[in-house]
């Protein structure tokens, strides 16, 4: 069926400021395309275009095949919306919701209660669903969101930052939700400023910095930008950390990045461990693990953008 | 016809949040009609000698007063429904883009109508007997319902031009609250501060008392409902097309 989603030069501006300043994208019917990108880099923006929301300043965007300015109508019938913040009514129950989304698309009033049941089950929503919408926890109220822009069997399925504010548990729901898209054949396109999440359950990965493209691919084709592999030292002693990385620094010819306890570096060579387990060694520093891996996601955004991607779970991406 | 049934699915939405929310519940049938009752009892005397004579003049007063209070509901759910984003879902879905105002407007006239019926009902368990026909019982219905819709759209207006919900209610009561005592809806035009009383006879919570009054006690009805009628026509006109503009601004900027 070729391509789902196209944009071609979209801009679109925020008083003054170019939120998405001239983007070309294409997404594949059927796959699942991220975008990633931190607080302000115009995810929401191109979001709230491809959604009819808001109109372009310049550019074209198709969904569908269909315009999203001039068959607006068209592309509201084929789309579901999963917006940065749980759009579901709060003073009704998670039944409730689905059943307004089921009559507002048409449904009958038998036809709309069995989709509601259905979506509440497979979301795991049953016991919850004469529940008010205000006692539900945040990931009940995402599980729910992501239900009601499903219950027109949406081909092309838009979620902004499904999972922000989220604790890991429901992510993960979330994610193998998601993944029962992928088999259905739904197209998604998907907000994230996490870049596991974009690697968890992106086919193809477009990295968005300031309201540009700065990078395209799939995640493996990204990792291998960076230079492939890189290394990382987990020390006992978090005092320690920069005599680490002093240490390490000299041999790999780079300073490397600390989170937490841990010290990660880009290495052209696996020759260089012995030496640096040695050094650290010397310097009495106790290394509770040390080896190699591929480049993670957080490797690729840093040398893409010069910065490390802010994951702010709290901050809202106001306008942008 | 399907337009029509996604205009009914979303009055049928703003009426079931009212369960949910204690607040709203109470400005439709507990502060009403503790309005009536207090009035009634505590100023009955002072103003109208008794609380028999004073009970055909407060309740029209307490019906329109009440009208507007409900009114302001309308602003603070779309404003709800704007900063939580319930709005945008709608907006993405394949319904008219004036369902959803429509759907909250209909749900209004209809908490409206009930909250009438509510306080005519009480009114008679206090003692009040009507002394029209049933016409006119429903012409006064009729008429208050037109002017709630068309004082509605003053509050799309400050829906859309609020920050958050609870600044609607800011507004709208203390908007709200200088309009309908400066009018005759509970005291007599004659006790008042002669330069108040151009602004009392003009006020439209006035006229609106005094042709409610007349149409469920009798007398002159005809005056002052047609210049009820005359303000709710300019309110629709002045508002509807500007609370629309607003509307459509705000949802073109974000």
């Amino acid at each position: 069926m070729g391509s789902a989603i196209r944009l071609q030069g979209l801009v679109r501006s925020y008083n003054g400021t170019r939120a998405v300043d001239g983007v070309d994208l294409e997404v594949l019917s059927g796959s699942i395309l991220g975008l990633l990108g931190p607080n302000g880099a115009g995810k929401t923006t191109i979001v709230r275009v491809l959604s009819t929301l808001i109109t372009p300043d310049a550019g074209t965007a198709e969904v569908g095949g269909f315009d999203v300015v001039r068959d607006a109508a068209r592309v509201r019938e084929i789309i579901g919306l999963t917006g940065q913040y749980a759009s579901v009514d709060e003073k009704l129950t998670g039944r409730e919701n689905l059943l307004l989304i089921a009559r507002l698309l048409g449904l009958g009033r038998g036809g709309a209660r069995r989709r509601a049941d259905e979506l509440l089950g497979q979301f795991h929503l049953l016991d919850a669903a004469n529940r008010p919408v205000q006692t539900y926890s945040g990931g009940m109220r995402r599980r729910l969101d992501l239900a009601a822009s499903l219950v027109g069997n949406p081909a092309i399925l838009f979620l902004d930052e499904p999972t922000t504010g989220l604790d890991p548990r429901a992510r993960r729901d979330l994610w193998s939700l998601v993944g029962e898209l992928r088999e259905q054949g739904t197209t998604v396109l998907l907000t994230t400023q996490y870049l596991d999440e974009a690697d968890a359950l992106a086919d193809r990965i477009v990295v968005l910095d300031r309201g540009r493209i700065i990078a395209e691919g799939t995640s493996a084709e990204l990792k291998e930008r960076v230079g492939g592999r890189s290394l990382f030292v987990v020390v006992a002693d978090t005092a320690r950390l920069d005599d680490a990385a002093g240490a390490i620094a000299p041999i790999v010819g780079e300073h490397p990045q600390a989170r937490d306890n841990t010290l990660s570096v880009a290495v052209t060579s696996s020759a260089v461990v012995p030496t640096v387990l040695r050094a650290l060694d010397q310097a009495g520093i106790e290394v509770v693990e040390l080896g190699l891996r591929t480049a993670s996601l957080d490797d690729v955004f840093l040398a893409l953008t010069g910065h490390a991607a802010e994951v702010t779970s709290e901050t809202a991406e106001e306008g942008a | 016809m399907k337009s029509l049934d996604q205009t009914l699915a979303l009055a049928w939405r703003s009426l079931v949040q009212v369960r949910r929310n204690p607040w709203e519940l109470g400005d439709y049938s507990i502060q009403p009609i503790l309005f009536l009752v207090l009035f009634l009892y505590v100023f009955g005397g002072a103003v109208a000698g008794s609380t028999e004579a004073y009970l055909p003049f407060v309740l029209p007063g307490v019906i329109a007063m009440n009208m507007l209070f409900v009114t302001v509901y309308v602003g603070h759910g779309l404003n709800t429904d704007l900063t939580r984003g319930v709005f945008d879902r709608f907006r993405a879905l394949p319904i008219p883009r004036w369902a959803p105002l429509a759907g909250r407007i209909l749900a209004d006239l209809l908490k409206q109508a009930l909250c009438i019926a509510l306080l005519l009902i009480v009114g008679v368990l206090l003692g009040f007997r009507i002394e029209t026909s049933v016409w006119e019982v429903l012409a006064m219905v009729a008429l208050v319902l037109i002017f709630a819709s068309a004082a509605s759209w003053i509050m799309v207006l400050v829906g859309v031009l609020s920050r958050d919900p609870e600044h609607v209610q800011l507004f709208g009561f203390t908007a709200l609250f200088p309009v309908t005592f400066v009018s005759t809806a509970f005291v007599p035009l004659e006790t008042m501060p002669a330069v108040l009383q151009p602004f009392v006879q003009a006020n439209p919570v006035s006229l609106l008392a005094d042709a409610s009054r007349a149409l469920l006690s009798g007398g002159d009805a005809l005056e002052p409902a047609l210049w009820t009628l005359v303000w709710a026509a300019a309110i629709a006109v002045l508002f509807a097309p500007l609370s629309v503009w607003a509307l459509n601004r705000r949802l073109a900027r974000g």
